[in-house]
Order: C-alpha cells, then structure tokens, then sequence
C-alpha cells in the first residue's frame, strides 16, 4: 500500500498551490520509489528506482507528445486575431436577431455533441473553436442584451462555453463505433472471454447521451435569466 | 507517405522560432525562462526519438524546474490596436472566417477521404493518429491562405502564436505530463492497489449498492487519476466485472458502455483532467486559473452530478432488463 503514498503528494501539492509540472514528477518519482519499498531495501535499491521512474517518465513523456501537437493551430488562431477574428465573430452575432448566449451555447453544444456522434471529435475544441469564436459569440450576445458586461459575467460566458465543448463531447462521442473509449472496453471485455461487438456498447451511450443533452440544455435555456440577474445585481452592488 | 514524424518536426520548429523570439523581447522579464522552457519542448519534438529514456526524462525535469520557479513570464510581441481590429474586422468581412473553418474542413475530409488514400501504392497518411495529421494539414492550409491573402509581416503568425503559448504557458505541457504520470501509475501498480481498498470495504450485498460503488467508483477513481480510461480496467476489473456482471447478472455491454460515461462525469469535475478544464481556462484568460477548481470546472460540476445520478439510474434500469 506504500505506492498509494504518490497520490497524497499529488493531493498535498495541488492543495498547497504548488506548480502542478513540479507537482507531478514528484507524485511520479515517489509512486515509483514506494512501488519498490520494503523491509531491507537499501538507500541504493530505492535511488536506482527514482531513476528509473524518472527514465519512465520520459518514456511515457516522448511517446505522448501527440497530445501537445495541437498547439500548431496557434499561430493561425493568433494572425487571424490580429486581423478581427473575434470582432468579426461579435459583429456577426450582434447582426443575427434572436441570438442570445444560452441559444447560441446549446446550438454549438447540440453540434459539437452529433458531430462528435458521427466520430468527427477534432471538429470542436478550445484552441480552435472555444477562444476564437464560440466565446466572443457567446459574450457579444450577452453584450448586445445586457450592455457592458461585470468582468464576473463575462468570465462566467467564457468558462460555459468551455463547459459546453467538454460535455458535448464526452457525451456525443462513445456512440461512435471506432472511438477509443469502445474500443478499450472491447479489449477489456475480450480480455476476460466476453465478447461483443462495437455497436452493441455504442447504442448503450445513447441513453447517456440524450440525458446530457437535457440536463445540460435545459442549464443553457436558463443561463440567460441567470446572467441578467447577474448583471443587475453586479450594478446594484457598485 | 505523411506520418506523425513530419507534425511533430512542424511543431518542433515552431517551438523553435517561439523559444527564439523570446530571447528578443525586451518586454518579457523573464524571457530567458521562456527561451529554454520553448526551446526544451522544441528538443522534445525534434529530437526526442533519438534521445535516451533517461535524458528525456531529465528534460522534463528541466521543464518542471522552470515552471516550479516561477521562471515564465510573459511575452508582449507587437500586434494590432482593438481599432485596426474593428476596422480589419468590418472590412473583410465574413471570409475572416475561412481560414479558420479549413482547420476543422480539412480534418473532417482527411477522415472521410485522404485517410483511405493511396498515391503510387503508398498511403497518404502513416497509420498513427491519421486525423491529427489531417489537423496539421488544416493548420497548413489555413496559413497559406491566411498569408497570401492577409499579407502580414512574415513573422506574424509566429509572434501571435507566441503571445497565445506565452498566455496558456506552462499548463500547456499539463496534459502531456499527466499522461505520463498515468504510465507510471500503471507500471507501479497504483490502481490495483485502489481497486483492491475499494472492494475490501464496501458491502456490495444488493444489485443497486453495487453498481452505485461502480458508477461512484468510476467517477471518483477518474476524479484522481484525470482519465476515465485509466479508471475504467481498474473498477471494472474490482467491481463491474465480479459483481454487477457475473454476480447479479448484468449485461456487460450495458455496464461496460455506461461505466465509462459515469467515468466521464469524473473527469468534468477534476483539475488532473488538464486538457479539457485547465487549457481552456488559461486560454480564455479566466482570473481563477490557477485554482484548483476554476470557474469551467465549477461550470460544469452540477451537470456531472445530475449526468452521474442518471446513468445510475439507467444501469440499474437497463442492465438487468436486456
């Protein structure tokens, strides 16, 4: 049970503020430490087995690097913010009559969820999507109703269009057959001598799916009130 | 034959130029920190194939150290005043957008056309994360047109990018290293051990008990970990598999597909799980994104709990019936 001693320094360090990045390498290096410890394991054994965690990690580290290629949409995103992406974003929905940040977040949310369906998960994102226009969109709306927006307001909008592309996703994507998650649970079932087809776990994500869809949209069929009363009680209070 | 080898020399070029612009900004106190933290990565992406396990690992020690200090600041490259924005904006009208929906475009086609593609025998794209390249060539092909048609100064794309990697910083390592401390956790046996806790001391003597210990389960373990895919051999292994399946005679599909998705409500609530609830909060510039629970990942905890309740409900429901 010694190797359960990572996930406290992991807890203690993200309570304690500490720079997540050092936090991690240190959970790391004491989850591989402890995995070896024991009665009569000498200094020598365990500074071998940092190493080797450390080693590892920077395996696990290189073979990861995928992960951070999105990163390669920013000079794009940025050159197309010097030239008014994001004001164009808020023009056009100043324009569309109608458009309010809650129709305007649960038409992106329903979207992202059917694309994402369809197995399309690359379609959304916060890099490509979120910051470039569906945020913009979603604080021009709120903009165009409530006037200049409380910096509380507008950091609300922002974090409900983030919230939007995760759910929309999560919930939309395990009904396509090929995503990874049906895939893993494929492999773990086949593992232990059961075995089913794709399709039988993906019309199961269904359900989930259509529940998402309603609890979240009705949040976002809400949200408009929710942030006039903000607003207002923001102007009250200054 | 495009493979995963050319997106990562694209990026690591990339990190390159970022790392080397930094040096020249005056603005930036502390743009040494950023030179090496950028150029550290740019290593990583060029050359970490050819660098031993050790060293790589070394490297992200490096990358820890300078973020643990504090040693990133933030770049101020020259860029465009809100006016020339507004003015930009209202003269180009709608096609501003193209550029930026080829990324998506061209991503949507790799997956439905140039994935099955073949020119003289050979594949198009190489086998691993086809639809990541087919984002790279969106990116490529925004920027060519971005370029011809907006004539910016020829380092603009770079500079802006750099000011968007300077504003995320170092949480844009995050998911990487996370991934990775999810490896190591695997090769220690960290969920075994989790698993093993879990059904020592709970009493899963009903059907509706055990599979809220494995929707629970699955969510908390998630919580932890940042990863429901981690979490899921774990708890089904410990719980779904021995007792909701075999034990009270749920059908596996049923369980299987929504223990998962009670693992996704998991990952809503959790800073662990980086990319999807730190990166956005550091992109969109929210004053908490340093705190453990920022204001997406508070944003989205009361749809975890209600979608975590429902699939409770829909396991108990279904799993038995069918």
């Amino acid at each position: 049970m010694w190797v359960l001693l990572g996930i406290a320094v992991l807890v203690a360090g993200f309570v304690a503020r500490l720079n997540p990045l050092a936090v991690i390498l240190a959970t790391a290096v004491v989850t591989g430490v402890a995995a070896v410890f024991g009665p009569g394991v000498g200094i020598a054994e365990l500074g071998r087995a940092g190493l080797d965690t450390i080693a590892a990690f920077g395996k696990a580290f290189n073979d990861y690097r995928y992960i951070s290629v999105i990163w390669l949409v920013l000079p794009l995103i940025g050159l197309l913010e010097r030239h008014g992406l994001q004001e164009r974003a808020r023009i056009l929905i100043a324009r569309a009559r109608g458009a309010t940040t809650g129709r305007i977040l649960l038409a992106y949310f329903v979207l992202r969820q059917v694309s994402a369906a369809l197995g399309q998960t690359k379609l959304g994102g916060h890099p490509q999507m979120v910051r470039p226009l569906i945020a913009p969109m979603a604080e021009a709306a709120a903009e165009t109703r409530l006037g200049e927006l409380p910096d509380a307001v507008r950091y609300r909008i922002r974090a409900h269009a983030a919230a939007v592309d995760n759910i929309a996703l999560f919930f939309g994507e395990d009904i396509f057959i090929a995503i990874a998650s049906i895939l893993l649970i494929k492999g773990f079932l086949e593992a232990n001598g059961i075995l089913v087809e794709p399709l039988e776990l993906s019309v199961w994500a269904i359900p989930t799916a259509i529940a998402a869809l309603l609890v979240h949209g009705t949040r976002l069929v809400m949200l408009d009130r929710s942030l006039a009363l903000q607003a207002a009680e923001a102007e009250a209070g200054r | 034959m495009i493979t995963l080898q050319w997106l990562y020399i694209f990026a690591g070029l990339t990190f390159a130029a970022f790392s080397v612009l930094s040096i020249a900004d005056p603005a930036n106190p502390k743009r040494l920190g950023n030179t090496l933290f950028w150029g550290l990565l740019a290593v990583s992406f060029l050359f970490g194939s050819y660098l031993s396990d050790l060293a790589n690992g070394l490297l992200v020690l490096a990358l820890a150290v300078i973020a643990g200090f504090k040693l990133l600041g933030q770049g101020r490259p020259a860029t465009t005043q809100p006016e020339e924005r507004q003015a930009s904006a209202e003269r180009r009208g709608d096609w501003l957008f193209l550029p930026a929906l080829l990324i998506p475009g061209v991503a949507l086609m790799g997956a439905l056309v140039l994935d099955e593609a073949v020119i003289f025998g050979v594949p198009l794209f190489g086998p691993q994360q086809p639809t990541l390249i087919a984002l790279g060539l969106g990116v490529a092909a925004g920027l060519a047109l971005a370029m011809i048609w907006l004539k910016p100064p020829l380092l603009a794309p770079l500079q802006e990018g750099r000011r968007l990697m300077d504003a995320v910083g170092w949480a844009g390592v995050l998911p990487q290293m996370l991934a990775s401390l999810g490896a190591v956790f695997v090769i220690a046996g960290v969920g075994d051990r989790i698993g093993e806790l879990f059904t020592a001391y709970l009493p899963l003597d009903h059907r509706l008990l055990a599979v809220i210990a494995y929707c629970v389960g699955m969510a908390l373990f998630t919580f932890i970990m940042g990863n429901a895919f981690a979490a899921f051999p774990v708890m089904t292994a410990a719980v779904g598999l021995p007792i909701v399946v075999l034990q009270f005679g749920g059908n596996p599909a049923i369980v299987c597909a929504i223990g998962m998705l009670a693992g996704f409500c998991g990952t809503l609530t959790t800073p662990m799980a980086a990319n999807f609830n730190v990166v956005p909060a550091a992109l969109l510039d929210l004053p908490d994104r340093e705190a453990p629970f920022n204001g997406v990942i508070r944003v989205q905890i009361p749809t975890a709990m209600l979608v975590l309740i429902a699939n409770i409900a829909l396991m108990y429901f279904l799993a038995f019936r069918f």
